[in-house]
């Protein structure tokens, strides 16, 4: 699956070439999750207890990708990290997507086990992440080891996403290897920040051709939009907000897509409606008779 | 706009006659540049002169206000394309379009709706700011025209496919001073008259670029200056480049004729209101100052005032909240605390997920100049003998009962320096991804 190689702000076709299309990944976990919003429960609560079922589902939703998250590692301690890896193959798996594998967010965890991951799918190319940077050297070395891609990640920072695109590189990170994830946030919660950073990654690379900064953008939104009140509170605890279902789907929707615009070139979303609706919004943004040319 | 303080200086009489307030004319133009002093200050500057700085200093996009004095929406005065260069100056108006196919019960049902949605956030109260009323049907403009004033203070646009009903309608509105929509090539000359004479914007239609330009410099010599531009388009993708194309010519190229703010129907692409809201979400990024609705179902309204208020605040100020003491979930003298610092996207995150924990937590936000924690940290702004200073003033002590204090997981290494400095507290480490938060505090509360 291609990402990225445009030569222009997503959606603006007429400023240049385009020639992938945004993906639309779906992030599901490899454990039940127990902060998930009443209104992801009722879509994946029968299947989340299974991951592989979970997997199966999502590609049965139309999804272009996954997203797998495995934090079964941050919430059982007990875990053990090769199970743990060899569960995240096998969901990769029965999904038949491609993939993004990113660890449990715990620092020392994760830099246990995603070389044990990358070692499980090797030869599946998958996107590894998070390589942080105080993380990314043994991340990094683990996927060129394993044929992957790589997620760098940065807490929301211009210069910072730079610097550690520079350090990947230094570590041998070939450049058509590297995502940038800078952090994004829900509308109405500082959105107007993940905005401007991601519209200035992306001008950093098409205006000022830093090639340093030319690489894809992913935008982690579903778990940004679900966790915010907007989409998690009942109607009897929001009134006069509508429903929570519409709420919590355009939440998701609205972010995605201005981040889209702002230069996301993948985005990560948790309920299928929100991608079913950013899908018609990008078909219809792209659809272009040429009388404004 | 960008006109330095030399080249204004060049313009001024250079008497340093000191009647403008300022000791030279050099200061006085530097004030000027600044925007901090206005051209009127000076009484001896000639008419072509305040004209032509007048002109320059200008934003490249006209500044167009709509609706009655007491409830003015002012639009444009944009002068960039990307926020962070500047910012984004007048907010977009979200505008409930309502036409004369609704029955009576709809058209209250609605217009009520419109009226009850006002939301608070950071401060600020949100809505929805203008009505549009279609028809061609004069007595039916002015019915509702007078059933919207009786019941909100909204502006107005009035739509109408026929000018001569668009025309009796504004004569019997200009007191509101409607926008009016709209003029096409065809009609141009049947409307704009009307509009100057009645002092009423209008909206200049036009289904390209060229058609576009051409009304636009037709308004300037008819010397209206209250103008709206609606590029016609045939599918949403074609209405993001006209938005774009349009204002990068007004921005960049400073084609004075497309410096105009723009409206975009988005309710026209699609009857599903979901997708309608995701399509106006993008024309109210790129540059739509009038974003046409008809839908008024609040799930579609908020998320579209929380963008659109998020865009249009100001980058160049820090984006910090207050510092304090924040009790969250109703509080007592045994609930947790936390510290976190008042960098506004930290405070909302921790905030946001301690209210979904929905447990009672004492939420202590520090000032360090609206930095991160790992970025105050760095700093030296969020470190032991700061944050202990400010625990011992915060008057967190009178509230709670128990001694201990939750610091995030990143800054852990400064647990035991803390713990010395703030004598009577104990000091626990907590998570570093706000998102653990919840999990966190459920299993503190198991352990006390």
């Amino acid at each position: 699956m291609p990402i990225g190689g445009g030569q222009a702000f997503p959606l603006h076709f007429f400023d240049g070439a385009l020639p992938t299309p945004i993906r639309i990944c779906y992030e599901i976990w490899d454990c039940s999750p127990d902060d998930w919003s009443a209104e992801l429960e009722a879509v994946y609560g029968h299947v989340w207890h299974d991951p592989v079922s979970w997997a199966r589902e999502v590609a049965g939703h139309g999804a272009e990708a996954l997203y797998l998250r495995l934090k079964r590692a941050a919430m059982e301690p007990s875990a053990d990290l090769t199970d743990v890896a060899t569960d995240a193959r096998r969901i990769v798996e029965a999904s038949g997507l491609p993939a993004f594998v990113v660890g449990c967010g715990e620092p020392d965890v994760d830099s246990a086990l995603l070389p044990l991951v990358a070692g499980e799918l090797a030869g599946r190319r998958v996107a590894l992440g998070n390589a942080e940077s105080d993380t990314y050297h043994g991340i990094a070395a683990a996927a060129a080891g394993g044929g992957h891609a790589v997620i760098a990640y940065t807490p929301m920072d211009v210069s910072l996403a730079k610097q550690l695109n520079v350090l990947l590189a230094q570590a041998g990170m070939p450049e058509g290897d590297i995502i940038m994830d800078p952090t994004c946030s829900a509308v109405g919660y500082s959105f107007e920040y993940a905005y401007t950073v991601f519209e200035r990654n992306r001008l950093a690379a098409l205006a000022q051709n830093d090639t340093r900064m030319q690489a894809p953008l992913i935008a982690n939104v579903g778990q940004e939009t679900w966790q915010v009140k907007e989409s998690r509170a009942s109607e009897d605890d929001l009134p006069g907000h509508g429903e929570r279902l519409a709420r919590g789907v355009l939440w998701e929707t609205v972010t995605a897509l201005n981040l889209v615009l702002a230069g996301a070139d993948v985005v990560v979303i948790r309920h299928p409606e929100s991608a079913r609706l950013l899908r018609s919004a990008m078909i219809g943004l792209s659809e272009r008779t040429g009388a404004w040319d | 706009m960008g006109l330095s303080g030399l080249q204004i200086f060049k313009q001024l009489p250079k008497t340093n006659c000191k009647d403008c307030g300022y000791s030279t004319c050099m200061a006085f133009a530097l004030q000027l540049a600044t925007g901090k002093a206005g051209l009127g200050a000076c009484p001896h500057l000639s008419p072509s002169v305040v004209e032509l700085l007048g002109e320059i200093a200008s934003a490249p996009v006209r500044r167009v206000e709509i609706g009655p004095a007491d409830a003015r929406v002012v639009l444009g005065e944009e002068s960039v394309l990307y926020r962070h260069e500047k910012r984004f100056e007048h907010p977009a108006a979200l505008t409930l379009l309502l036409t004369d196919s609704l029955g009576d019960a709809e058209f209250f049902t609605r217009l009520n709706a419109f009226a009850g949605q006002r939301f608070e956030r950071v401060g600020e109260l949100l809505r929805p700011r203008l009505i549009a009323l279609e028809s061609t049907n004069l007595d039916w403009l002015l019915r509702r025209a007078a059933d919207v004033a009786e019941r909100s203070d909204a502006g107005m646009v009035l739509i109408s496919e026929d000018p001569r009903v668009l025309v009796a309608a504004a004569v019997h509105l200009k007191d509101r001073r409607p926008l009016l929509c709209g003029a096409d090539l065809k009609t141009f000359d049947q409307l704009a008259p009307a509009a100057k004479e009645l002092d009423c914007p209008l909206v200049l239609r036009g289904a390209n670029l060229r058609e576009l330009e051409d009304l636009g410099l037709k308004a300037l010599d008819a010397g209206l200056q209250q103008a709206v531009l609606e590029p016609v388009a045939a599918s949403p993708g074609d209405l993001l480049q006209a938005h774009v194309y349009i204002r990068r010519a007004a921005v960049r190229d400073k084609v004075k004729a497309l410096g105009l703010p723009l409206i975009s129907f988005p309710c026209r692409f699609s009857v599903d209101p979901l997708l309608q809201t995701a399509l106006a979400s993008a024309f109210l990024a790129k540059y739509s100052s009038v974003v046409v609705l008809d839908t008024i179902d609040p799930a579609h309204i908020l998320p579209l005032l929380a963008l659109t208020q998020g865009l249009y605040s100001d980058p160049q100020k820090p984006m910090m909240v207050e510092a304090g003491i924040y009790p969250l979930c109703d509080p007592g003298p045994d609930s947790p605390v936390l510290i976190t610092t008042n960098f506004s996207l930290t405070y909302y995150t921790v905030m946001g997920e301690i209210e979904n924990s929905k447990i009672p937590v004492w939420l202590l936000v520090m000032d360090v100049e609206g930095q991160s924690v790992l970025t105050a940290w760095a700093a030296g702004k969020f470190v032991a003998d700061t944050i202990a200073q400010f625990v011992k003033k915060s008057g967190i002590e009178d509230r709670v009962s128990h001694r201990r204090l939750v610091i995030p997981g990143y800054v852990a290494g400064m647990r035991a320096d803390l713990e010395s400095e703030l004598i009577d507290w104990e000091v626990v480490v907590g998570v570093r991804e706000a998102a653990d938060i919840p999990r966190f505090l459920r299993a503190l509360g198991r352990e006390s």
